[in-house]
């Protein structure tokens, strides 16, 4: 089989990100919170590969931590999100009815609440923090992975094999787990995927208005909001951790919109 | 038809009261005092005594929450802490602001997205398709907050034709207009890659039906066939998007304001959450719950009048 060219670039992209990401665990060029000031605002050389910020750390070290912190937001939200609202989707599927109304108008009441909003909220009354950043990513996260998770569970409890295991005694709990989950992982592990892409722009946007990462915390977002007040002096600053956010965006972006083509063919070229 | 609006209006009246409890409760039941937040860590307990009684605090949640929602829905908020003056006319003062740039935010984001996928849909796997599809991809992941800054650079630092931030106020209103310039740009570009994309492949999958093809083997033109035959019925789809990227568009100014300086509802719930000041957060995060939910309580009745067959299936 040709795997489609969207989930190569995809998977090139993202093998890119979490390199640098798992390697910022080990090393980086420099320490990343080493402040230098007589090495402020220094142009990209072999010993600053991008050269050095405001107060003299240097820039790719920073966006290589940053990365490790996107990554870590992203997969830490998008799990708790996707967990909750999948067994919520195979409650809903399970057991109908009421409780299937009940679930699904929980989760149409959760599109009501953007993270941004969340985000606000949580920062209001517990203040402003990563953690709550990623409750809030992972809060929205809930009801878009109910609705794939009981739409795609509904299908699967009308198959034959699912009726010949209800006629061999088997409980609706156990059917969900060993019959429904394991046939509703492709579309969940798609969604969970394009989902990625949503929590890194979500984090960023958080942590760039101050609701995300604190400092000395390296993030993108915030990266970009220190740039923002140094424009004048060094516009660079400001499209380096841009540029950071587009390639993660971008990778699982495809990545996602690849393994949708190889699970449901039907959809390729038509989204 | 009746019956129809009576579900909707009722799921939205339902949908309005549970946002509400669940605003109310975030803000009051998390763990946290809220007299505490307000005044620091330093203030003595008798300030914090006395503040919980000014606050109503004491009294118990349900009736504080009967309160609260009894008061909003007469255009109460409450006071805000920090500016000494009732919300709702915190609010009223900056709405204008906040509501012109949703607004012709909506209206760009509508036009670009139109044109662009209607011209992918029309050149299906060429290079107008090709070069729309890569730039809304771009679109996508291009955060808003850092468009807005490029924007910035290229604009104010560089070429000097509009000013980098603020509002000179509704006084002066080309400056006001030219202030406003960039950050409708920067909602409209980040949105429209994402309706772009939802008008092609809607527009493509109406573009198989039988009826378009007996239409041109009928020989009408094929621009009249694209923009009267395949749009209108291409809209359903598209429809919802433009009701969801509303509330986007909405929670978008939120940041777009903080980027531009602008003193709108954005940088409203921002200084108040700074100044510790909850009753503003609380009312604003409602004010923008309830705007998501309205616009899309507007996309359900929408869709009755452009495809009335919705109506019996629902």
């Amino acid at each position: 089989m040709r795997l489609p060219l969207n989930f190569i670039f995809g998977c090139m992209l993202i093998f890119f990100v979490l390199t640098v990401a798992i390697l910022s665990l080990f090393w980086t060029p420099h320490n990343y919170s080493e402040l230098n000031i007589s090495m402020k605002f220094a142009p990209p050389s072999w010993l600053h590969w991008l050269g050095t910020d405001q107060l003299g750390r240097d820039v790719v070290s920073q966006l290589m931590v940053a990365a490790q912190n996107s990554v870590q937001v992203a997969l830490i939200a998008v799990f708790i999100g996707g967990a909750i609202g999948t067994i919520l989707g195979l409650i809903a599927s399970a057991i109908g009815g009421i409780v299937e109304d009940v679930i699904m108008r929980l989760a149409d009441l959760g599109f009501a609440f953007p993270a941004l909003l969340f985000a606000i909220m949580l920062a209001a009354s517990l203040g402003p923090s990563l953690n709550n950043a990623i409750m809030a990513i992972a809060f929205i996260n809930i009801p878009i992975f109910a609705r794939v998770s009981r739409g795609s569970a509904k299908q699967i409890w009308q198959r034959e094999y699912v009726a010949a295991a209800k006629a061999a005694g088997h409980t609706k709990f156990t059917i969900s787990l060993d019959h429904v989950l394991p046939n509703i992982m492709a579309p969940i592990i798609v969604q969970a995927t394009i989902e990625f892409a949503v929590a890194i722009l979500a984090e960023a946007a958080l942590s760039y208005l101050g609701l995300g990462a604190q400092p000395p915390q390296p993030s993108w977002g915030r990266m970009l909001a220190e740039a923002q007040t140094l424009m004048y002096l060094a516009p660079e600053l400001a499209i380096y951790p841009g540029l950071c956010i587009i390639i993660a965006v971008i990778g699982f972006g495809l990545l996602g919109d690849g393994l949708r083509d190889i699970t449901d063919p039907r959809l390729k070229g038509n989204k | 038809m009746a019956f129809f609006i009576f579900r909707r209006v009722a799921n939205f009246i339902t949908t309005i009261f549970v946002v509400s409890i669940i605003v109310f409760a975030a803000m009051n039941v998390l763990p946290g005092d809220p007299a505490l937040t307000i005044l620091g860590l330093d203030a003595t307990e008798d300030a914090l005594e006395s503040l919980r009684e000014k606050l109503g605090l004491n009294e118990p949640l349900v009736k504080r929450y009967l309160f609260w929602v009894g008061n909003a829905l007469r255009g109460n908020f409450g006071v805000s802490h920090s500016f000494s003056v009732p919300v709702s006319e915190l609010i009223i003062e900056r709405l204008p602001l906040t509501v012109s740039l949703a607004i012709s935010g909506m209206i760009c984001t509508i036009i670009l997205a139109f044109f662009l996928g209607v011209v992918a849909a029309a050149n299906h796997t060429r290079s107008g398709d090709w070069g729309v599809m890569i730039i809304s991809q771009l679109g996508i992941a291009v955060p808003a907050f850092w468009l807005s800054i490029l924007l910035v650079l290229l604009f104010a630092v560089k070429l000097r034709w509009l000013p980098p931030g603020g509002f000179p106020g509704w006084e002066s209103p080309a400056e006001a207009i030219r202030s406003l310039i960039m950050p409708t740009l920067a909602l409209t570009l980040v949105q429209s890659a994402v309706l772009a994309r939802v008008t092609r492949s809607s527009m493509l999958e109406i573009m198989r039906q039988d009826y378009i093809r007996t239409a041109r083997a009928s020989g009408f033109n094929s621009r009249r066939i694209l923009w009267l035959h395949t749009l209108p019925n291409a809209l359903i789809p598209i429809v919802t998007i433009i009701g969801m990227q509303f509330a986007a568009l909405v929670t978008g100014t939120i940041v777009i304001e903080n980027v531009f300086y602008l003193p709108g509802l954005g940088k409203l719930i921002f200084q108040s959450i700074s100044n510790r000041d909850l009753p503003t957060v609380q009312a604003l995060v409602m004010l923008f719950a309830a705007i998501v939910i309205i616009a899309n309580f507007i996309v359900d009745i929408a869709y009755s009048f452009i495809d009335p067959r919705l109506k019996e299936r629902t």
